[in-house]
């Protein structure tokens, strides 16, 4: 904790500089997540392309209202993070507290409907590796889409689980007044982060959940 | 980070620098230190490597003979996959940019340090751990799928240790993402003033491009390796056909990142050599430009290329012959390099110091690799000499000829200001001839057996193969005696060697304005850029601009 001294670190010129670092370096890190999930999406395409059928017999298994409202939960989550970010730049300290808190609130909440589906899930028999029953035809397919919905899912909510932990950690800092419309870097780069997650969830959603709607 | 009081006392009589600044195990493990990390780094690679060698050396002692009587197949195909893994992740990959990139690029651009100092060093503790996974495979019994863990062998057919070696894999992901990440940052905002983007050494530009690559291929490696490691534990999956998967995908996956990271290998050794070639011949580097934007070149049109790998693997003809296309295309991005160092030689004033032998020793090999990598790119050919010795003669020789050979070069050049201290010439342009005659005479026979279908990956073969094989394995043992020679009179002048003056070669870099090794802070003042990189005068213009033949003289150290 050295630099709570001086929030400037030893190797920069000006808070300028220290600031736009940190911005630069957290797209940069964005962009890796992009490639990330960018294999599981190419994966997605190839296997939807392969079995159709498959797919759209697995998306019709999906809790789609969970689906939905969780998506609505995530947008508003992204508002009161935005909020908070605007509240570290003008100096808004409610702005700021409350915006972290009820933004990881809403992200347990996602969680807590996840873990719902995820349960509910194992109930029907259809997780691929552990328990995974299917009786009815295009069960290659299916399993295969169970499997990708739990892997990228499941990616997504680590992300959103690391997400969370990093708003505490922050909402902390930021209780101790430790953040100021002078120095708030690390309220900005966690907002950038948050609302990526939130992205890849906007196109999980319609991928997985919306194959086939005329059900 | 309480050493400002060191900027304080600057009349540098007594040399403070990094080295000598702070003592003991721990001031070194908790550094956060650029030029600390790099010499980290340093270590752990020469361990790995000298790892990664031994194993080759297994390998060429079983090749002596056609047949197989010092190992067993299966302990042949570990030792070839240990070798193919340490080797690439272990040593290549993080080479030049761990331990020269971190020490020098800095430096070069007049910044403190990188953007991002302890994750600078979060990288190498997070080497370190993927190292240690890659210890306990080695002594655990090892892998057998080959470094590219085809699947479904890798999935469903192997019962050696594909986990444990694929997390130390994805575990060192990390590292290189953040030194790449941390790279790219620092080179668009730690620039000195002045210090433009047209004005930046050569290293600079590849570096960044290198980072680049590194921080868009990895990731997909990560998560490649993870979705084999999930189908090898659960037995569900998309790679393997029995379960409905495609194994061409995970090719397709695989080389997506690992093409590309051919040239996160190769692309910092071609900065050095655009580093060592204008010192060395004191003249401008010709055609900066190009050589700047040949280096983007090349990292773009790797990426569209991975489909070479997979020529006869069952890909649809139309994309193969786009791959093949599009890897011709990326000969002229390396062709252009060739040329212009060549053309920069041209009316130079050539001394032959040890590192100008190395990157002399660049430019031929890396051409002999790089024009066999056109026979390779040409559809008809490749399914000739397909997974034969000429592919391992190719790579060796723009991996082993290219990076290898830039990397010693790089590592004599910068070693008076990372140690302070001069190396015995005689012994290393000893060592640079040695490496240099061992190294052909083990990998350009490969390239006639590889011609003639000895196929790579068997520990036994023809008896006809025999006589270039026992060259191949005299060479190899040429090529150890030159590897060692340096470990052992480095270490030996890091002690007892000359002491280096600031800037031993007369050259233009910033990093040479300050005094070797450099102070913790890297430069008393920050150093303000005016004039363009590798300045120095010439025939044409004896003068010019050079009543300071660097950058902006600081206060010329006289160091020792």
């Amino acid at each position: 904790m050295a630099e709570s001294e001086t929030v400037l670190e030893h190797h920069f010129r000006d808070l300028q500089q220290q600031r736009e670092v940190s911005e630069l370096g957290m797209w940069i890190f964005l962009m890796t997540e992009v490639l990330l999930f960018g294999v599981l999406f190419t994966s997605y395409t190839v296997f939807r392309h392969s079995y159709p059928a498959g797919f759209a017999a697995g998306s019709r298994d999906m809790e789609t209202t969970i689906g939905a409202v969780n998506t609505a939960v995530l947008l508003i989550s992204s508002f009161f993070i935005a909020l908070s970010v605007y509240g570290a730049q003008t100096g808004g300290r409610k702005k700021l507290l409350w915006g972290l808190a009820i933004g990881a609130l809403l992200g347990v909440v996602f969680m807590i409907l996840k873990g719902v589906e995820y349960y509910d899930h194992y109930q029907h028999r259809e997780v691929p590796g552990i328990l995974f029953d299917y009786a009815k035809p295009n069960a290659h397919g299916v399993e295969i889409f169970f499997y990708l919905y739990f892997v990228m899912t499941g990616i997504h909510a680590i992300h959103l689980t690391i997400g969370i932990c990093i708003v505490v950690v922050i909402l902390v800092a930021a209780y101790r007044g430790r953040y100021s419309p002078l120095y708030h870097n690390p309220v900005e780069i966690v907002g950038l982060y948050w609302h990526f997650v939130d992205i890849v969830w906007i196109f999980l959603f319609p991928l997985l959940y919306l194959i086939d709607l005329k059900r | 980070m309480s050493s400002e009081v060191i900027a304080d006392a600057k009349p540098p009589e007594v040399t403070v620098n990094y080295l000598n600044e702070k003592y003991g195990l721990k001031s070194w493990l908790l550094t956060t230190d650029h030029k600390r990390i790099g010499v980290l780094y340093m270590i752990s690679i020469t361990l790995m490597f000298f790892i990664g060698g031994f194993f080759a050396v297994l390998m060429r002692l079983e090749l002596l003979t056609p047949q197989g009587d010092l190992v067993t197949a299966q302990t042949y195909n570990k030792l070839f996959t240990m070798h193919g893994v340490i080797m690439v992740w272990f040593f290549l990959i993080p080479s030049i940019p761990a331990v020269l990139g971190n020490f020098v690029l800095p430096l070069m651009i007049g910044a403190q340090d990188v953007a991002f100092p302890k994750l600078n060093l979060l990288s190498w503790y997070i080497y370190v751990v993927g190292s240690l996974f890659t210890f306990y495979v080695v002594v655990s019994g090892g892998v057998d799928t080959g470094w590219t863990f085809y699947t479904p062998f890798s999935t469903a057919g192997s019962n050696t240790h594909v986990i444990a070696t694929t997390c130390g894999i994805f575990i060192i992901g990390f590292s290189t993402i953040i030194s790449g990440m941390n790279f790219i940052v620092t080179v668009h905002k730690m620039r000195a003033p002045g210090l433009t983007w047209f004005r930046l050494p050569l290293f600079v530009w590849s570096l960044y491009a290198t980072s680049v690559i590194m921080v868009l291929a990895t990731p997909v490696l990560a998560v490649t390796l993870l979705l084999l490691a999930v189908e090898r534990t659960f037995h569900v999956g998309i790679f393997d056909p029995a379960l409905g998967g495609d194994p061409l995908l995970f090719q397709h996956f695989f080389w997506f990142y690992s093409h590309p990271a051919v040239y996160i290998m190769i692309l910092p050794g071609m900065g050095v050599v655009s580093e060592l070639i204008p010192t060395f011949a004191r003249r401008k580097v010709f055609g900066y430009n190009f050589v700047a934007f040949a280096t983007f070149g090349i990292a773009f049109v790797g990426f569209l290329v991975w489909g070479h790998h997979m020529f006869v693997a069952g890909e649809s003809l139309y994309a193969a012959m786009t791959f093949s296309f599009l890897s011709y295309l990326v000969a002229i991005p390396s062709a252009i390099k060739v040329f212009n160092w060549t053309a920069t030689l041209y009316k130079g004033s050539i001394s032959y110091d040890t590192p100008m032998l190395y990157a002399l020793g660049f430019i031929g090999l890396f051409t002999i690799g790089g024009l066999t990598g056109l026979f390779l790119a040409a559809l008809g050919l490749d399914v000739h000499v397909h997974d034969t010795y000429f592919v391992i003669a190719h790579f060796h020789y723009i991996m082993v000829g290219g990076m290898v050979m830039a990397y010693f070069g790089g590592i004599h050049y910068w070693w008076p200001k990372i140690s302070g201290r001069m190396y015995p010439e005689g012994w290393a342009k000893l060592a640079a001839l040695i490496v240099f005659l061992g190294f052909n005479l083990t990998f350009f026979p490969q390239f006639i057996l590889g011609y003639l279908g000895m196929p790579r990956r068997y520990y036994a073969y023809a008896p006809e193969f025999q006589v270039l094989n026992v060259m191949s394995s005299a060479g190899a043992s040429i090529l150890g005696v030159g590897y060692l020679l340096p470990l052992i009179y480095l270490l030996w002048s890091a002690k007892y060697g000359k002491k280096a003056e600031a800037n031993p070669w007369k050259a233009t870099g910033l990093e040479w304005q300050t005094s070797s090794p450099p102070p913790k802070e890297n430069f008393a003042v920050t150093p303000i850029v005016t004039e363009p990189p590798y300045n120095y005068p010439t025939l044409e213009n004896p003068l010019k601009e050079s009543e300071q033949p660097g950058k902006q003289s600081l206060e010329e150290v006289p160091v020792g």
